[in-house]
């Protein structure tokens, strides 16, 4: 990996150019919560003033942009009794900046999904590649514990990776392109003094997070826990309204449904995201529901965040963003499922 | 002014154009793009469930399409929807499809009004297989419930085509009512093959029955040579199979030799959608054939 620093002027600039040519996505300020809290959500910018990228987190991750919430696979048109299929992929880049490393670390867990040994999917491929990424280190955020899952920092799946040494940037870059477009604006190799406050930031991130719980024994637990009162007590609370995997950055599933026009000449295949918690996610023709209780839906879900995905992959997929319990009406969150799995409190 | 990022097309790929064929599942293609097929005919079986026979139109695909007993295809009806099907004919037939299908929600009620000439989609073959090419040398039962003889009549027809590989073969099969039972057409054509017994059981029989009476265990319980060098199939409602396959195995039959499919709810047949997961096992890609063992093990399977 190649290292250099850019002053924060000379990386407005960058985005400035940026934006003259392409679709640039940061965290912009939407809205403030009663408490004066602001709110963000990674949208289109219209001017670098709208980047605010000492924001704390998201409440929608930046899936959406790899994984709409709606998206056309096919189209139809009817001639006849005859019909033809079309099918687009993506095909203009686009930049996101201000990515946290949970959600870099999420897209590399959705690469390992969407794009390995079996059927790739162009669609999610498509979109992945035209879109340049820019992360940002920061201090741990309200509700995280991406410490307990190594996913705290990111060494791979971003184009330019920031961190913020007060008056300047130190940039990781990753890619061809990434340092083709630095060389855009006036950027210069690293010091010994720039790498020494590298180091004095990257510890003082470290050591803002609370000690972290050990989850290497919870693909075993899981399976030994399977039929615990812990299922029964959180989900006894649960609302099965999905929140949790809708804004979860590395859940994937989805549903498919068809509609016809109005005059019947054309038609479309439509994916939606869905939720495993959803009551009818498991329910079959003939009306037999693999997963009526709405106690094993939610434990399907973590069993799939850290078992299934694990025995698959070697990793948990989820990232520790917090954002599944930051949603839930219910106040169901994965650090005290997770502590009530290894019988441990959750330090704080 | 020269852009700074260069946009990417996936469709230029290596191969991404070159001909689809779902067997090749690592390569980068169109995955949502489906095999043009007409209804060529279409056959009654009982009041709820239809043959659907069902050719591929390309010459090439025609050619390319295989698949093995067991795996399923995603029916495409443009504008209703697309839903897993066992392919339920045999494998030497290219390119030409048998679907048997119950009437049960929307797109297959759909389907049962199509007419003669409809023209549909079909992607696939997906999923894991019965392992035939293990059974050589073997006496084999096959046992089936209900709708559960469509993803038998593949391995049966795959056993009566390739007969001498195979011992004794017996067929079981039940339903809950005589008019229920599926492919009755055939019934004399299988148990008239060499080597190859069928009996036929049900829970309500009407005034014309004349066969056995109970569900199939009874059957399996009247069989009295040893089973113990057996394969078994087992298709049918998940309720099926831990009598059946309790039998089985109380005759001798290890568990890791007994097979049944496995039905889940499925979007896409190709480890995407999540729906068909049982645990965190694919259904559509490490099923729908799955020895018996293996289901025990796995979380919430039956
Ligand atoms: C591997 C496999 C093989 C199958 N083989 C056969 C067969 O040979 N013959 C046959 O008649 N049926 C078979 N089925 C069941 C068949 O897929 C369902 O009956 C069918 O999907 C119902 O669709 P529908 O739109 O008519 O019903 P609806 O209840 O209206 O369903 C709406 C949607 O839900 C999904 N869905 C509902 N039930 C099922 C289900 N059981 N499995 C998967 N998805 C479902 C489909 O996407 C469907 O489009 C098989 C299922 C699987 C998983
Ligand atoms: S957000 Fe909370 S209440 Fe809603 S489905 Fe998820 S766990 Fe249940
Ligand atoms: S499960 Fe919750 S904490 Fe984990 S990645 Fe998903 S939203 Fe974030
Ligand atoms: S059917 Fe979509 S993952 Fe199996």
């Amino acid at each position: 990996m190649l290292f250099r620093i850019v002053e924060k002027m000379a990386f407005r600039s960058l985005i400035q150019l940026l934006l003259e040519t392409t679709q640039v996505i940061g965290p912009r300020k939407i809205a403030v919560t009663r408490e004066g809290k602001p709110v963000h959500q990674y949208l289109p910018l219209s001017g670098f003033e709208e980047l605010e990228l000492g924001y704390d987190t998201t409440d929608i991750p930046a899936k959406s942009y790899f994984l709409p919430y709606e998206e056309n696979l096919s189209t139809w048109s009817f001639i006849g009794n005859d019909w033809t299929q079309e099918i687009t992929y993506r095909l203009q880049p686009r930049v996101l900046v201000g990515l946290h490393a949970c959600d870099i670390n999420a897209l590399l867990k959705l690469d390992k999904v969407m794009t390995r040994e079996f059927f790739p999917s162009p669609y999610y491929i498509s979109r992945r590649k035209n879109s340049f990424i820019i992360g940002i280190d920061h201090e741990p955020c309200q509700g995280g514990f991406c410490h307990w899952l190594g996913t705290d920092s990111v060494n791979r799946g971003f184009d330019l990776f920031l961190t913020d040494l007060g008056d300047r940037y130190f940039v990781a870059i990753d890619s061809e392109r990434g340092f083709t477009l630095l060389q855009q604006v006036a950027v210069r190799l690293v010091t010994e003094n720039d790498t020494a406050d590298y180091l004095t930031v990257r510890r003082r991130i470290a050591s803002g997070f609370a000690p972290p719980l050990d989850v290497r024994q919870l693909p075993r637990l899981l399976d030994m826990e399977f039929d615990s009162e812990i299922w029964r007590r959180w989900g006894a609370k649960c609302l099965s309204c999905g929140s949790c995997a809708a804004v979860c950055p590395t859940c994937y599933c989805y549903g498919v449904s068809e509609n016809v026009s109005m005059d019947f000449t054309r038609g479309a295949k439509v994916k939606q995201l869905y939720s495993c918690t959803l009551k009818d996610f498991a329910e079959v023709a003939g009306g037999h529901n693999f997963r009526s209780a709405r106690e094993t839906r939610l434990k399907y879900r973590y069993y799939h965040q850290h078992r299934g995905f694990v025995e698959q992959y070697d990793e948990p997929k989820c990232v520790g963003c917090g954002r599944c319990g930051r949603s839930c009406l219910a106040g169901i969150n994965p650090q005290e499922i997770i502590g009530d799995l290894l019988a441990t409190e959750v330090p704080s | 002014m020269t852009p700074l990022l260069h946009p990417y097309d996936v469709t230029r790929e290596e191969g991404f154009r070159a001909p689809l064929d779902y067997n090749r599942k690592s390569l980068l293609k169109d995955v949502d793009r489906c095999h043009k097929a007409e209804i060529v005919s279409v056959i009654r079986l009982t009041r709820k469930e239809r043959l659907f026979h069902i050719r591929l139109l390309e010459q090439g695909e025609r050619e390319r399409f295989s698949f093995l007993p067991g795996q399923f295809v995603m029916l495409e009806l443009p504008g209703f929807g697309e839903i897993p099907i066992s392919i339920c004919g045999s494998t030497s037939q290219k390119g030409f499809l048998e679907l048997c299908i119950r009437e049960a929600g929307r797109v297959t009620t759909m389907l049962h009004r199509a007419r003669v000439g409809s023209r549909v989609g079909i992607r696939g073959p997906f999923g894991s297989f019965f392992p035939l090419e293990r059974m050589k040398g073997h006496d084999i039962l096959l046992v089936a419930g209900g709708l559960g003889l469509a993803p038998l009549r593949a391995p049966i027809m795959h056993i009566t085509e390739n007969r001498s590989d195979y011992g004794e073969v017996r067929i079981l099969y039940g339903t809950t009512e005589p008019e229920q039972l599926l492919f009755d057409y055939q019934y004399e054509q299988w148990r008239r093959v060499d080597g190859v017994t069928l009996s036929l059981t049900v829970d309500r029989p009407d005034a014309g029955w004349q066969g056995a009476v109970g569900n199939v265990v009874r059957l399996l319980e009247e069989i009295n040579t040893p089973l113990e060098e057996s394969y078994a199939i087992v298709c049918g409602p998940p309720v099926m199979f831990n009598s059946v396959c309790g039998t089985l195995h109380s005759r001798g039959i290890p568990r890791d030799r007994m097979f049944v499919s496995l039905e889940r709810r499925m979007q896409c047949g190709m480890g995407k959608c999540c729906r068909c997961n049982v645990g965190s096992t694919y259904v559509c890609m490490d099923g729908p054939v799955f020895d018996f063992w293996t289901v025990m093990n796995l979380k919430e399977a039956i």
